[in-house]
């Protein structure tokens, strides 16, 4: 019974077994990023990035058809130019960057829609906006998961100068290092991370997957590798069970699993150690010193 | 006496309004200088100019300091990251790891002694978000002593700082002047500044005075600054002083 509900479905089935490696990558690639997400404020402008990547994608789409390559390029190109572009206009207007930022992605995803209504039916437009983790194939595997390969190695090497910009980005710029280089080089990694997501889960899906495991990772840890060790974990287990109920119940994969995404985040907000509705509720009773 | 810092007709202007205006000046190496005057002055901008960081410059800063520390005011810091009172002490030898490279013991054996000298022992593993303004203040203090610099920038370190703090950290200062170091502080509190200060420098966009400080914060100076801030004109004409003395 217990095996028939957890493993026969992986044991069975290879597009299952195939859903579980990728959600693994992604789930440990992405939960990193997200951590450096909502640290950076920037989870809403993580959403815009996402959308961003959808003129690429269908712009890939038509010429390309319904290859992944040509799409995934597309997203990416996509996705760094809409970046890139709200980030000069920040500089050299007084606007601020989210205001940029959401007047890009809306131009991007309005052109992307159009795109993909030019050439295309409904249905490819529901594959973009949410993707098929089950449809994934050998090529979307490998671009998965060197895509967490490429995440984690660039992490490392840009770690510190990255949580030194975050919180105070002053102090590297007194020691005349440029922290906007690493802000880039940082938003490439999500853009990586998002356009990998999409095949797997949609552009509109995937930053649940990276975002909800690292919102519930804050409620628990107190500094910023500790909260990567906590999200990927969230992440995975939410992308397991996830694929579990969808295959089961006969319900679409995304959505399910970045519901049970967002299940560990009410759950930490609940209970968790730092800041939750538990502290807040057991503040009552205060301590001697 | 020789000058750490030379102002050379240096204005500083954020589209097109100067914040600091045609000031000439120096401040004395190896010695304490308070800069002082009115709320939009241009002082956090004068200390932003001579890191480096402000976005237009037109005159000359001339700097012998190799190596410059920097207190911001505690607003220009996200206090709610997660970071540990350690780490963040131990970023001041920066110069030596960089982004990459490992802490070695003895940065490390520094980063605790630091920590000591501000009085947060026991405190090295605590996030920053559960630190009083005062505390975290001694830690950003920690990190300037971490840096060991010959020049250190303080932007407004004593705001919404109790006596007890501002006596503690104000040893430290004095001992870095002791050490041959050119301080430079912003500071609100004018009885602070006439008993610690030997030097000043008084702004108010423009240079109202530079120099010992009972000179400089004379009744008849600080009445001028006031003037000359609150004067503010949306339609100026361009300057007529010509003001590109360098490329």
């Amino acid at each position: 019974m217990l095996y028939d509900t957890l493993i026969a479905p992986f044991a069975d089935f290879g597009f299952m077994r195939r859903a579980l490696v990728a959600s693994l990558a992604l789930s440990i690639g992405g939960s990193s990023i997200g951590v450096f997400l909502i640290l950076r404020r920037m989870s809403l402008m993580g959403d815009a990035l996402s959308h961003a990547l959808l003129p690429g994608a269908a712009l890939g789409f038509l010429l390309g058809g319904l290859s992944l390559p040509a799409m995934s390029l597309g997203g990416f190109l996509a996705g760094m130019a809409t970046a890139l572009v709200s980030g000069v206009i920040a500089r050299f207007s007084s606007m601020r960057e989210d205001a940029s930022f959401a007047a890009a992605y809306l131009t991007a995803m309005a052109l992307g829609v159009l795109i993909v209504s030019l050439r295309g039916s409904a249905v490819d437009l529901m594959n973009i906006l949410f993707g098929a983790i089950l449809a994934v194939d050998d090529t979307a595997l490998i671009l998965v998961v060197s895509t967490t390969t490429v995440t984690l190695v660039g992490l490392a090497a840009v770690y510190r100068p990255l949580v030194v910009e975050c919180f105070n980005p002053g102090f590297l710029a007194a020691m005349g290092i440029r922290g906007s280089l690493y802000h880039y080089l940082f938003l490439a990694l999500a853009v990586l991370n998002l356009v990998a997501g999409f095949q797997a889960l949609g552009t509109l899906m995937a930053l649940g997957l990276i975002l909800l495991p690292a919102v519930a990772a804050s409620f628990w840890a107190r500094e910023v590798w500790s909260m990567t060790l906590i999200a990927a974990p969230m992440a995975f287990a939410s992308a397991a069970i996830g694929l579990l109920v969808s295959f089961h119940a006969g319900l679409p994969s995304g959505p399910v699993i970045v519901l049970f995404a967002s299940l560990f985040f009410v759950g930490s907000l609940l209970v968790g150690a730092r800041a939750s509705v538990r502290m807040r509720l057991s503040r009552a009773v205060h301590l001697r010193g | 006496m020789t000058a750490a810092l030379r102002l050379v007709d240096l204005t500083v202007s954020y589209d097109r309004h100067p914040a600091v205006h045609h000031v000439s000046a120096e401040i004395p190496a190896a010695e304490m200088t308070a800069i002082v005057g009115p709320n939009g002055a241009g002082k956090s901008t004068l200390l932003k100019a001579l890191l480096g960081l402000a976005p237009h410059i037109e005159g000359r800063i001339e700097c012998t300091a190799k190596r410059i520390a920097y207190l911001p005011q505690q607003a220009e810091i996200d206090r709610s990251f997660p970071i540990s009172v350690f780490d963040t002490v131990l970023l001041g030898r920066w110069s030596r790891f960089g982004g990459f490279g490992a802490a070695k013991p003895v940065d490390i054996n520094d980063a605790r002694h630091a920590i000591k000298a501000v009085g947060l022992s026991g405190f090295e593993r605590r996030p920053i978000d559960t630190l009083s303004v005062g505390q975290f203040q001694r830690v950003l203090f920690a990190r300037v002593l971490l840096q060991d610099a010959d020049l250190v920038l303080l932007d407004e370190p004593f705001a919404a700082i109790d006596s007890k703090t501002v006596a503690d950290l104000m040893v430290l200062i004095q001992r870095w002047r002791a050490e041959q170091r050119t301080v430079v502080v912003v500071l609100h509190d004018l009885e602070q500044v006439r008993r610690d200060f030997p030097n000043a420098l008084l702004l108010a966009r423009e240079l109202v005075d530079a120099g010992p400080t009972a000179r400089v914060l004379s009744a008849d100076n600080l009445l001028r600054a006031r003037a000359m801030a609150e004067a503010w004109d949306e339609h100026a004409d361009a300057c007529e002083v010509p003001m590109r003395l360098s490329a």
